[in-house]
Order: C-alpha cells, then sequence, then structure tokens
C-alpha cells in the first residue's frame, strides 16, 4: 500500500512541476510584452511616427523614425514578394509534379528545414560579399535580396504544409478533365490553399520585419527617406539597435519607442494571420 | 481552328509555367551550396596565409597585427548556448509533457498562440527585453549571490535571453515528438496499473528519447547563431571566458560587430567571412544529424 502512495506523491509534485514549466513559459511572454510596453509607451507619441529625424536627432532633439518605419515595410514587402515568387511555385511543384516520387519530395522537405536553420547574419554576411563582389553600394535592393534568400526556405516550407493537406483526388479530378498540371496547380491548388498561402505570406513578412542581423550589412542607414532601390535605407530592428546604444536618455527613450512600434506590429501580423485562417477554412473543399 | 491555337497556348503555358518552377526549385535547392562556396571564396585568401586550426585554436586576436585567432568567440559561443540550453531544455521537456499528457485541450489551445508570437518577436525585441530586465537582474540579484560586483552584461544574461528564445522552438518540435508516440503504447501500459507519470517515466521519454536529443540540438543550433539579441546584452569583451558572470564575445556577434571597420584592415573581411562560414557549417551539420534522428523515430514507430 505504502509504495502505491509514494507513487502517487510522485506523480503529483512532477504534475506540479510540469504545470510550473508551462506557467514560466507563459509569463516569460507576458514579462517580455509588459516590459517593452511599459517602458515604451510614454516615449511613443505621433510626431514619432510621422516625422524623419531632425538636427540633433541623436543627440536628443526633435524628429521621429518614420525613414525606419517605412525602409521596414518597403524592404519586408518586397523581400515578402520576390520570395513569393519563387517560392509559391516550389511548394506547388513539389506536391503537384513531383506527387509519385515521394523520396524525392521528402529529401527536398528536409533540405529545405536545413536551410531554415541558417541563421540569418551567415545571409547577411554571404549578402555583403556579394554586393562587394559586384561593387554594389550598401542599398535597399541589396538588403531586399538578402532578406529575400533568408525568407525563401520559411516561405516554401509554409506554403507547403498547407499544399500537402490537399486531398491527392482533387489532383486526380482536374487532371482527368484534361487540365495540365500548372493549371491545376494555380487555378485549383491555388485557390483551395488561400488562407494558408495568406497565413504563410504574413509569417515570412514578420520574420522579414524582424530580422536585424542580414540587413546590418546590407542596407546602410540614412535619415532620409527610403526613394530608390538603389540607395541606402533604415530599418526599424537596427533604428531600435542602434538608438539603443547612445548614452543620451532621451535617444534611449527613443530606442524603447520604437521596440514598441515593432512589437505592436509583429503583434497586428499575428493576430491577422489568425483571423484569416479561421475564416476561409470553411470554404474549403475536405 | 482556334481551338488548336487555344490548346497549343494552354500547352506553352504549360510548360513555361513548369520551367520556372523547376527553376525556382533548383535555385532554393542550391542555396546552401552557394552560400557556402561564396563564403568559402570571400576566406580563401586568410586560408592560404594560416592553417584552419591556427586560426580555430589560437586565442591571439589582433586583426591590426595579423593575428586571427578566433578561439575567444568559439568558447563564448559554447558557454552562451549551453547555458541557453541548460535553462531551456528542461523547461520545455516538463511542459510538452505537460502539454501532451496531462493538459486539457483548452491549456494547448492557449498555448499554441503563445508558442507562436514568441517565436515571432524579433531578436532586437528580445535584446531590448534584455537590457531592460535580465541585465539589471543579474547585476543586482545574480552577483550579490557570488558576492561579485558586475555590470549584468554577461555570458549569463546572454544565456538566458536565448534561453527564451529557443524556448517556442523546442517545444514546438517536443510537442510533434510526443505526437509521434502511439497512444497503444501509454494505453496498455497503464492497463497494466501504472500511474501517468510511470507511463511517462518508462515509456514516453525511453521512446522519444532520440527526439528529444534532436530537439535540444536544434535548438542549439539556432542558439548558436542568434546574433542581434546576443550582441546586445553580452558584453562583447575579448578574453576566454572562465565563468557565467564574465562577459563574453560569442561568434555571430564578433561578426556583426566589425563590418563596419573590417574593409580598411587587410584580411580582416576574410576572417569575418570565415567566422560566417563555420557558423554555417557546423549549423549545417547540427541539423543534417538531428532531423535525420527525428524523420528516423516517425518512421520507425
Amino acid at each position: 500500500m505504502n509504495i502505491l502512495k509514494l507513487r502517487k506523491a510522485e506523480e503529483l509534485i512532477f504534475r506540479i512541476i510540469m504545470f510550473l514549466a508551462t506557467t514560466v513559459i507563459i509569463l516569460a511572454l507576458c514579462m517580455i510584452i509588459y516590459s517593452i510596453l511599459h517602458k515604451g509607451l510614454p516615449s511613443v507619441s505621433w510626431s514619432m511616427i510621422s516625422q524623419l529625424p531632425k538636427g540633433g536627432f541623436y543627440f536628443g532633439k526633435e524628429g521621429g523614425i518614420l525613414n525606419a518605419i517605412l525602409g521596414s515595410v518597403y524592404l519586408a514587402s518586397g523581400a515578402t514578394l520576390l520570395a513569393f515568387v519563387l517560392g509559391l511555385p516550389v511548394s506547388l511543384y513539389i506536391n503537384i509534379h513531383l506527387h509519385k516520387r515521394k523520396k524525392l519530395v521528402n529529401g527536398i522537405r528536409f533540405m529545405l528545414d536545413v536551410m531554415w536553420g541558417i541563421p540569418s547574419i551567415v545571409y547577411g554576411a554571404f549578402g555583403f560579399s556579394v554586393m562587394l563582389f559586384f561593387g554594389m553600394r550598401s542599398s535597399l535592393l541589396a538588403g531586399m535580396l538578402t532578406v529575400t534568400l533568408f525568407i525563401l526556405p520559411i516561405m516554401i516550407r509554409a506554403i507547403d504544409e498547407i499544399v500537402k493537406t490537399v486531398p491527392s483526388g482533387l489532383l486526380e479530378a482536374t487532371l482527368s478533365l484534361g487540365s495540365t498540371k500548372s493549371e491545376t496547380a494555380y487555378r485549383v491548388y491555388f485557390r483551395q490553399c488561400i488562407s494558408g498561402i495568406t497565413t504563410a505570406l504574413l509569417l515570412s513578412f514578420g520574420r522579414a520585419i524582424g530580422d536585424a542581423a542580414s540587413v546590418l550589412f546590407t542596407t546602410g542607414y540614412t535619415d532620409n527617406l527610403p526613394t530608390s532601390l538603389a540607395k541606402p535605407t533604415a530599418t526599424l530592428p537596427l533604428a531600435i539597435f542602434f538608438q539603443l546604444s547612445s548614452p543620451i536618455e532621451e535617444v534611449k527613450a527613443r530606442a524603447y519607442a520604437s521596440a514598441v512600434i515593432l512589437t505592436v506590429i509583429i503583434l497586428i501580423i499575428s493576430i491577422i494571420s489568425r483571423i484569416t485562417s479561421r475564416k476561409y477554412q470553411k470554404n474549403k473543399i475536405k | 481552328m482556334a481551338l488548336q491555337v487555344f490548346h497549343r497556348t494552354r500547352i506553352l503555358r504549360s510548360r513555361i509555367h513548369s520551367s520556372w518552377m523547376t527553376f525556382a526549385l533548383v535555385f532554393s535547392l542550391l542555396l546552401p551550396v552557394i552560400l557556402g562556396i561564396g563564403l568559402y571564396l570571400k576566406s580563401a585568401s586568410l586560408l592560404q596565409e594560416y592553417s584552419i586550426w591556427e586560426i580555430l585554436f589560437s586565442s591571439k586576436w589582433k586583426p591590426l597585427s595579423g593575428q586571427f585567432g578566433m578561439l575567444p568567440f568559439i568558447i563564448s559561443s559554447l558557454w552562451v548556448t549551453m547555458i541557453a540550453l541548460l535553462v531551456a531544455g528542461p523547461v520545455c521537456l516538463l511542459s510538452a509533457i505537460h502539454l501532451t499528457q496531462y493538459a486539457k485541450p483548452i491549456v494547448l489551445r492557449i498555448m499554441h498562440p503563445v508558442i507562436d508570437i514568441l517565436a515571432g518577436i524579433p531578436s532586437v525585441i528580445y535584446g531590448v527585453w534584455g537590457v531592460l530586465v535580465i541585465v539589471p537582474f543579474t547585476a543586482d540579484v545574480i552577483g550579490p549571490i557570488f558576492h561579485k560586483s558586475i555590470t549584468g552584461y554577461s555570458i549569463l544574461s546572454g544565456g538566458i535571453v536565448l534561453a527564451v528564445m529557443i524556448i517556442p522552438f523546442i517545444l514546438n518540435i517536443l510537442i510533434e515528438v510526443f505526437r509521434t508516440i502511439p497512444e497503444e503504447l501509454t494505453e496498455v501500459t497503464l492497463s497494466l496499473g501504472a500511474t501517468r507519470w510511470m507511463v511517462v517515466k518508462h515509456v514516453l521519454i525511453k521512446k522519444a528519447f532520440p527526439g528529444i536529443v534532436s530537439a535540444f540540438s536544434l535548438g542549439l543550433s539556432r542558439a548558436f547563431g542568434e546574433t542581434i539579441a546576443v550582441l546586445m546584452v553580452v558584453g562583447n569583451v575579448t578574453h576566454i571566458p572562465t565563468g557565467a558572470l564574465q562577459p563574453g564575445y560569442p561568434l555571430p556577434a564578433l561578426i556583426a560587430n566589425n563590418y563596419g571597420e573590417m574593409l580598411s584592415v587587410p584580411m580582416y573581411d576574410s576572417a569575418l567571412m570565415l567566422a560566417a562560414f563555420v557558423l554555417l557549417v557546423i549549423v549545417i551539420m547540427f541539423n543534417i544529424v538531428s532531423r535525420w534522428m527525428i524523420h528516423r523515430l516517425e518512421k520507425n514507430i
């Protein structure tokens, strides 16, 4: 009888520890968001979002970080678009054209998963050396291309996970009606997966806008608005990074405020992607 | 006639699509190879002067006098990643068991967005959080325990920030791994009179062991390459650290910190590209081995 009690006690103790572990994870998230908002919100103002840095900005004078916000949005949109143009065909191809070659497809997925693990600083260093090779200066375009490479595996695997769930009966049915494989891919599969693809786009966009290490080398930094692909551009993560390393309190406060802006953008993206993935779910053929 | 033209354009369009698809696929798969070759070529001029072992195991880092020993950075990287794994590993394992074996479905439904958001927060935000919370915490709470006055910018702070960053990553894989263990296995053991915890201890952990190891090593490789967040809290002092409360200077931070000045010093850029190359090779190796182990586990059960 005693050993049974002992076992029960052991189970109880471990259940409490496990419960605590889960709670710690939730608390960590709450603490991160709380500490960023708590420190940054007082310094967020409309002029911060709507103005360019003015003279003496980096000594705590007036101005905002519109250059970094717009720069980041341009950069992330461009990179997401390019990665989509390259990534969507790949995910459709491995699920439709290579439908029967399971081993090959598994190998490709394996490779893509491995590529997902490559750190962004490596992409950044690579982008930088290619840039030097072609004699390019740091620019919006160079940053965009580097970030495209960085989010490409994420994009492909995210779309692939959705396309994978389409029943293969749909492929057989459309092919038997005489459609070509690419018509099946873009007209049938694409529409079936539209919600998942939106989520994949948002996921990649979030990655692109938040990454600092890959743009550190390639986009440079400027106080002007991005007007051309060939010019350097400010980005939000770097704006936070540079301002935080300043010894002046006002500039630091602005770094915290910029962190709030970036966090809010990321949170909005994640909420939208949750909503879209639910909303379109009901139109799907299962 | 019109119909024929129609069909011909359809077939043509299909061919164009197919060739673009093939190109995109080949390009994506060649990407790591291109990365590797590009970085290797850039670091080749350094490798002509020194042997790779000389660079990896020498502790003298003086770019101005042409000495590029990377040992301090490699050791710092190992310290930071090990601490991150020591903190994140147990938490993830316990939480994954809780979520898959004990918790009600609603808890999992709460945890999914939590994991997603944690994974989506940019590393620079983790860095700001580290500066705001973790650095003062190590300086004011951990430091006095060991009777040391420290700034808080230390390997320990870097490790803790990294731990939180890799938690969603490891937890996700662990939940997947535990899901692949068939229900029958646990049900049989339960029917023999074992408690849930005995099932976990004697069946689940044993069966999922390769998966757990791979999840940890994937987390390790992710931590190894993290740059900005670590850079912001770790202190960046070039020396071989001997304790967790000392500042460190991990490999990715080295690359990120010196890109501005590297062009003016001979061989400096080669050295940094070599650092990136080393990072790439280590991460890819870790990933291949652990992904392969997970793949095997899924196939065998």
